[in-house]
């Protein structure tokens, strides 16, 4: 199976200027199982940032991590050691109080528009939850859902409807519109389209960065699929078991990866040309080879 | 694009209704939960009013009327102490209903909260609450109230305060597994990082999902209480002369034999009680919960006899492995019947690998069934052909259709881990096929076994044979299922999804795997995928599905070259491969007001 | 397996401890005056000091309960504060009474309740929709009174067994079962209706899992599967709800002791409890906590042999 590979890890140096995100040197780990087992550390000091209306890519295969720094710089997934600076305020042991506040700028997609709806409550009131939470009044949270449904391509009678009588492409649409709710700065996209069709997948991106460019909003964009994040990110990293081994600009990472895991996790995609695929199939037979050798 | 075009799109429906509303005209309509909430309020009613109803005393005995039948003013008589008996059973079920609304109300309130905060925030509380919780439920509720009787003495209240208590666990138990289940839900995820406080959470995400299963819970324990509270009476070690239904029920079973008809009024009283609150929970249940479980269909419609149709010559000539023509699958009968594949022809010959691609809903995998014969419940072939190596196997018996499964055609699932039994050891489950179908000794089984984890490219074959499918990972479980896919020598194999589950990088092997071992045997294989990078990778032809027809067929590389159909070019257009990557991040305009500190 | 049976084990003694314990504080709140009782209300208060005193009352409540203890592992449980019986030889009397009631409702009820799940569960139809309202009529339905009716229709009515009595299985063979069947009929039908359901319900469900459509796939035949793969993965659910209705069993058998006169523990805790005779309540009470652990233990072995999964947990 996947070997970890003995190279270190190629990073190209973090451009200047302001940051909405600063992840630095981020360790997390869990509970064992089991009674006195010891913790399990998931991230092994973990670096990366995001500038003002930039969006970063993290690409990892299950059980790298990738949704795991996500959590964390959400307050959902405990921070053991490292910083994460949010609009250079450090936020990986904020009190709830104050956390509840960070929600007016810190958002999140997550990945299964069916579990980050509830099945029992009205798009509407799911929408007006965020608006709530920040004090904003009924009649105003009233005007500004429908704002948010017209903003996502839904329609204004959406706002009384249960999410199941909506297709997995709008109830992404409607997460999207929860998270824009407030108008924040960085919104965590966790998968956002992987439970889609392929069709759908396109449309969602499409609104993603159409939305990007109309409120300059930052994305920390968290994917499995290389494809989808190069289309998204100006910049991408590579996750493999908890530590990032690659990170650079996406067109750079994307086509002409320097390390070998980027490389292998580039080869094993495979592309919808046949011609094309046979070559690359080709590459990652030699590859495998010489792994092997 | 608009999204309307995409067949995954469920039609949206109708007018909004306020679910409320929906849920009382679901209850109205449910003829059991009208009639058991009428009893229950009928008898709640007569025994609150007992006082109007009956005018006696309870207590009051008048021996010279012992066993006397009705009279006026005594509809039901006297009892063996000369008692009337219509008083006795409304100010009876005054105590007994009483009591059980006591031990209800404790229940409630401890069992409710307890349940909320063990689920929401976990910790040493949950572990305490978790392990009393258990231990009360071990123990037999009437020799604890019995031992508590001795304890506390003969008070039924106090008795019934006990039974709360141990009731409790019941509704603690209920309550905190929802809510475990709840707070591990990415809404829950999604409203905290909406800044929702968690008395606001838990009040509108929680609460919402716990409070149908709490009132199910509450009417059957409800029933629980009120029979443990009669047998308590029964036994004659309540209050004494206080007089309820268990206390009737025991008198007139000390004069069985010379009177058994006292039997009936008591017994009545609470069988109709209990029964009307069991009914209730289950009507409740029906009307709470979602009415998607809907009866299931009589066994009959399922195997309605299809007889295969005659060949459409449009069609071209039939393949020699696997040749369907005209296929229809049906879900639901008459009016409310869905069509989830109408009119796919396609062919497979030796050798050949086929893809069939199109994305969710359109019936792709409904038609790998459909040649296999193992549709899921409610769904069937309606109309059609199916040739498999030249047996019409639509209408066929299972015992026929058992004759070509696993040496003819075999079939490798979407998801590996929900695939393997779970009870049995991988090289168990590999060799119980080989042994039936091949007639294999168990060693020679075993041995073929273990050759094809090897072929299979696993590790350590003899490990993963005495594994249980728990212990390995899901890209070895893929491997394990082509193995058993492969164990009776099929000619033609049917792959749902092979790889989607998988990472890329196991996919990558998977389909190398699949690959070299259909070069091989010169397999014939319907690969069914969504991913069009995988039809490039291992495909000779491709079909294009489409809400349940297939719309394109050809050679793959000028299917992904050259689409014919529309719908096809939709699909090669939202692949992202040619895509150009993002340009570089240009810093924000200062006016645009994303100015952050540094 | 074994240190997960072991580990179970551990459990179940560290529940009996803390069930002594918590009964005998509870019991030793002085309510019933004991002393008083014994020696009649004419007693002078010296005579019931003493008494008190002979019966270790007038010591702290844990010097009692640690001597409580010591005794109850050397296997001395003490003797009955009312008749000076020995604990332990009156509940070993009457102990096979109660367990052959066990014993034999949990016979028929696992045979019955497997039979008819797995009809019901396969078939559907009208077995299922018997099994559904037997399981609704058996949850209903308090359990005494079922034996109520019973009584009435069997022993008063047709007069086909005795409504009262118990004959010993080693004085007669045909007596004993005569004298048990209407108990362990009484007892079966809840029993049944809650397994049955179980049965059906995890049935329904197994046929519905991917493993069952793959197997079938790979050429097994419907009967193996059924037999085989279903019923293996359908036990483990249905055996965690037998181990639980016997612990309402149990409490079950208190009530039908008591009506059909059988000499057994159950008729035991009722007339013993009214008198507040501390020794033979904690006898009775540990009794009732070993049969619970034991039964909790067995059915967890089970568990864990059907399901490799739970053993691991």
């Amino acid at each position: 199976m996947s070997s970890v590979s003995p190279e270190p890890p190629t990073t190209s140096v973090a451009p200047p200027g302001p940051r909405v995100l600063d992840v630095r040197d981020l360790r997390v780990s869990f509970p064992g199982k089991g009674w006195r087992a010891p913790r399990v550390e998931v991230l092994h000091g973990v670096s990366l940032d995001i500038r003002p209306g930039e969006t970063v890519g993290l690409v990892g295969e299950s059980g790298s991590g990738k949704t795991t720094i996500g959590r964390a710089v959400l307050g959902l997934a405990p921070v053991h050691d490292g910083t994460v600076q949010f609009l250079g305020e450090r936020i990986e042991h904020v009190p709830n109080r104050r956390r509840r506040r960070l929600s007016r700028d810190l958002q999140v997609i997550f990945q299964d528009p069916f579990a980050s709806l509830n099945p029992s409550i009205p798009v509407g009131d799911t929408l007006a939850e965020p608006l709530h939470a920040q004090g904003i009044p009924g009649q105003e949270a009233r005007r500004r859902v429908l704002d948010l449904l017209d903003r996502v391509t839904l329609p204004s009678d959406a706002a009384q409807r249960l999410p199941r009588e909506f297709s997995g492409g709008q109830r992404q649409r409607i997460a999207i519109a929860r998270a824009l709710a407030i108008g924040p700065k960085l919104i965590v996209c966790d998968e956002p389209v992987s439970a889609l069709d392929l069709t759908t997948q396109r449309t969602v991106l499409d609104l993603l960065l159409e939305i990007q460019e109309q409120t300059g909003v930052a994305y920390l964009f968290i994917s499995h699929d290389l494809s989808v994040v190069r289309y998204m990110s100006h910049r991408v990293n590579v996750i493999h078991r908890g530590l990032i081994v690659e990170s650079g600009d996406a067109g750079q990472v994307t086509t002409a990866p320097r390390h070998a895991y980027t490389q292998r996790l580039l080869l094993s995609a495979p592309v919808a040309d046949p011609a094309v695929q046979r070559t690359r199939r080709a590459a990652l037979d030699q590859r495998r080879a010489e792994e092997n050798a | 694009m608009s999204e309307a075009l995409m067949s995954d799109n469920h039609p949206v429906a109708g007018a909004a209704t306020p679910r409320r509303a929906k849920r009382s005209r679901r209850f109205l309509r449910n003829p059991q939960a009208v009639i058991s909430t009428l009893v229950l309020v009928l008898i709640g009613g007569a025994v609150l009013l007992a006082p109007l109803l009956s005018t006696d005393d309870p207590g009051a005995a008048e021996l010279s009327k012992a066993f006397a039948g009705a009279e006026p003013g005594h509809p039901l008589g006297f009892d063996s102490a000369g008692r009337d008996v219509w008083s006795r059973l409304l100010h009876g079920g005054r105590n007994t209903l009483g009591g059980a609304l006591i031990a209800l109300a404790v229940a409630l309130s401890v069992g409710v909260p307890g349940g909320l905060v063990a689920g929401y925030y976990g910790k040493w509380f949950d572990a305490l609450a978790n392990w009393v919780g258990n231990f009360v439920m071990a123990l037999p509720a009437m020799v604890v109230l019995l031992a508590s009787r001795a304890i506390l003495g003969p008070t039924m209240w106090v008795l019934m305060v006990v039974l709360g208590v141990l009731a409790a666990p019941s509704f603690f138990r209920l309550v905190r597994g929802i809510v475990a289940n709840v707070r591990g839900e990415l809404y829950v995820d999604a409203a905290r990082v909406s800044g929702l406080r968690d008395r606001r959470i838990i009040a509108r995400h929680v609460l919402i999902v716990v409070r149908a299963p709490i009132i199910i819970q509450t009417a059957l324990v409800a029933g629980i209480a009120i029979s443990l509270q009669a047998g308590l009476e029964f036994l004659g070690i309540g209050s004494g002369d206080l007089p309820t239904w268990g206390a009737m029920l025991n008198e007139a079973f000390q004069n069985v034999q010379r009177s058994p008809l006292f039997m009936v009024w008591p017994g009545l009283a609470l069988g109709i009680t209990s029964a009307a609150l069991v009914l209730l929970a289950s009507a409740l249940r029906d009307v709470l919960e979602d009415g998607d479980a809907k009866p299931s269909k009589p066994r009959a419609a399922r195997r309605a006899r299809v007889v295969a149709s005659a060949t459409r010559d449009d069609a071209g000539p039939r393949a020699a492995l696997l040749s369907v023509r005209d296929l229809a699958v049906s879900y639901g009968a008459g009016t409310s019947a869905v069509d989830v594949v109408r009119g796919v022809d396609l062919d497979v010959s030796e050798g050949e690998v086929v893809g069939l691609v199109g994305q969710s809903g359109s019936g792709k995998s409904q038609t790998a069934f459909s040649v296999l014969g193992i549709l899921p419940e409610g769904g069937r072939v309606t109309r059609g052909s199916i040739l498999l190596a030249g047996t019409e196997v639509v209408g066929l018996s299972e015992k026929g259709y058992h004759a070509l499964r696993g040496d003819v055609v075999a079939y490798v699932p979407q998801e590996p881990m929900t695939n393997l039994d779970p009870a049995f050891t991988i090289g168990s489950q590999l060799v119980e096929p080989m042994r039936l179908r091949l007639r294999l000794s168990r060693k020679a089984a075993a041995e073929r076994a273990l050759e094809l984890l090897r072929q299979v490219e696993i590790a350590d074959p003899r490990k993963v044979f005495h594994a249980y499918p728990h212990q390995i990972s899901g890209g070895m479980a893929q491997r394990v299922l082509i193995a058993g896919a492969m164990s009776c020598d099929p000619r033609l194999l049917i792959a749902d999804e092979p790889t989607t589950a998988l990472d890329v990088t196991v996919q990558a092997e998977v389909l190398e795997l699949l690959r070299r071992l259909q070069a091989d045997r010169g397999l014939g294989v319907l690969l069914v995928t969504h991913n069009l990078g995988v039809v490039a990778d291992l495909c000779d032809r491709v079909a294009v599905m489409n809400a349940g027809r297939i719309v394109e067929t050809g050679n793959t590389e000028q299917v992904l070259a050259d689409p014919r159909h529309p719908y096809t070019r939709t699909l090669i257009d939202a692949v992202l491969d040619d895509a150009p990557a993002r340009p570089a991040w240009v810093a924000p305009r200062a006016d645009d007001g994303t100015e952050v500190p540094a | 397996m074994s240190r997960f049976a072991a580990r179970r084990l551990v459990a179940g003694v560290f529940l009996l401890f803390v069930v002594s314990f918590v009964s005998f504080v509870l019991l030793s709140i002085p309510t019933l005056d004991v002393a008083r009782q014994l020696l009649g209300q004419s007693a002078s208060q010296e005579a019931v000091d003493a008494k008190n005193a002979e019966l270790g009352l007038d010591q702290p409540v844990l010097a009692r309960y640690a001597r409580w203890l010591g005794d109850a592992l050397t296997g001395d449980l003490g003797t009955s504060w009312f008749t000076s019986e020995d604990v332990l030889t009156a509940i070993g009397h009457r102990l096979p009474v109660t367990l052959s009631l066990m014993l034999g409702v949990t016979l028929v009820t696992a045979l019955l309740a497997f039979l008819l799940g797995v009809w019901a569960g396969v078939r559907r139809g009208p077995v299922d929709r018997f099994v559904q309202v037997l399981g609704v009529v058996g949850y209903a339905l308090p359990g005494f009174l079922v034996t109520l009716v019973i009584v009435l229709v069997f022993a008063v009515q047709l007069r086909w067994f005795p409504a009262i009595g118990y004959i010993p299985l080693t004085t007669s063979v045909p007596g004993w079962l005569s004298t048990v069947t209407l108990p362990i009929l009484s007892l079966s039908v809840a029993a049944v209706a809650g397994v049955s359901q179980q049965v059906r319900g995890s049935v329904i469900d197994v046929l519905r899992q991917d493993y069952v459509r793959t197997l079938r796939a790979r050429g097994l035949p419907p009967r193996r599967v059924l037999f085989r793969h279903v019923l293996r993965n359908a036990s483990a659910p249905a055996l965690t709800v037998l181990g639980m209705q016997f612990v309402g069993l149990l409490g079950g058998a208190v009530l039908v002791e008591q009506i059909f006169g059988l000499p057994g523990i159950g008729s035991m805790t009722v007339t013993y409890t009214t008198r507040g005779d501390t020794p033979i309540i904690m006898g009775l009470v540990m009794t009732t906590v070993v049969c619970v652990v034991v039964i909790n233990l067995v059915v967890d072995m089970l568990v864990g042999w059907l399901n490799p999964k739970a053993r691991a947990a």
